[in-house]
């Protein structure tokens, strides 16, 4: 139970932001509106998606360099949850184009980029299954894995800063000094992201549990 | 451990009490809602099911932690 300490604090910090996100004092801005408050919800999907991309690549690093099979399994769970991350921000992004822009999709470097993303990564899993031998699997998968995150870097985070975007944060649209005028949204923002992110392990390190029990199983039958 | 428990506490509490301050009118906000207290059903109903997705989390660690000793035994 003392090695769980962490996952209680996930819970208070997503609980925290649920709750303190709806009941605190936002900035009044037209259009936004209300919605400034996904902010708390729909941006800290992609901060936590990108905090796991992170681990992931770094497990794939670690996989290239150690060769242990662990390490592999490690950088699979950590971009699978970064992925289901991700489509929940890229469909959460969608509603809330619709109600600021007026259209649930447009194309702009930043929603464009979000998409190669994610397509980057359903690739990174359609490649993993497409191979039979093992060893051959992760490496070329890991190799891979660190092409994705490039991708990722360049198209969530370089790419719209260098054009014109509607979407906060890029192009001369700033994210926090447009919306954020008296810093407390950061009150609910930075815990948010780092409770869903903690549940984004906690659910990883479900999956990898699962999945060296079943190496054990198949080692014991062996 | 107490100290903490009531700074976390007392942390809480003065964000929520920031809340019910509202300058500054012009922009449309869902003020009706709010000064009626239905935004609390809102957040009731978000928090239970947050709630519940998490006893489901505990269950199933729970469940692994339980097939992991059978196996190490």
């Amino acid at each position: 139970m003392a090695k769980n300490w962490w996952k209680a604090i996930a819970v208070i910090l997503v609980l925290f932001a649920l709750i303190g996100g709806l009941l605190i004092d936002v900035p009044r801005l037209p259009i936004l509106n209300e919605t400034i408050r996904n902010l708390f919800y729909h941006v800290t999907m992609w901060f936590a998606m990108m905090i796991l991309m992170t681990a992931s690549v770094v497990y794939s690093i670690k996989y290239l360099r150690s060769g242990k099979e662990l390490d592999d399994a490690k950088a699979k769970i950590a971009a699978e949850i970064g992925l289901f991350l991700g489509v929940l921000g890229i469909v959460t992004g969608s509603i809330w184009a619709k109600f600021t822009w007026g259209a649930y999709w447009i194309n702009d470097p930043k929603l464009n980029g979000a998409a190669v993303t994610i397509l980057a990564y359903f690739a990174y899993m359609i490649l993993r299954n497409s191979f039979d031998d093992e060893e051959k699997r992760a490496k070329i998968s890991a190799v891979y894995n660190i092409f994705a995150y490039v991708l990722l870097i360049v198209f969530l985070m370089i790419l719209p800063r260098m054009t014109d975007s509607l979407h906060p944060g890029n192009g001369g649209n700033p994210a926090f000094s447009q919306y954020d005028l008296d810093n407390t949204m950061r009150i609910i923002f930075y815990p948010a992201i780092i409770g869903w992110t903690l549940i984004g392990v906690w659910l990883g390190e479900l999956k990898l549990r699962l999945h060296k029990l079943r190496i054990k199983k198949l080692e014991d039958e062996l | 451990m107490n100290f903490k428990r009531t700074a976390i506490l007392a942390l809480i509490l003065s964000l929520f009490s920031a809340v019910s301050v509202r300058a500054q009118q012009g922009v449309e906000m869902a003020d009706v809602m709010r000064s009626e207290g239905k935004i609390y059903i809102v957040v009731a109903v978000i928090a239970i099911i947050f709630i519940g997705i998490v006893i489901y989390m505990i269950s199933l660690d729970r469940k692994l932690s339980k097939l992991e000793k059978e196996l190490r035994d």
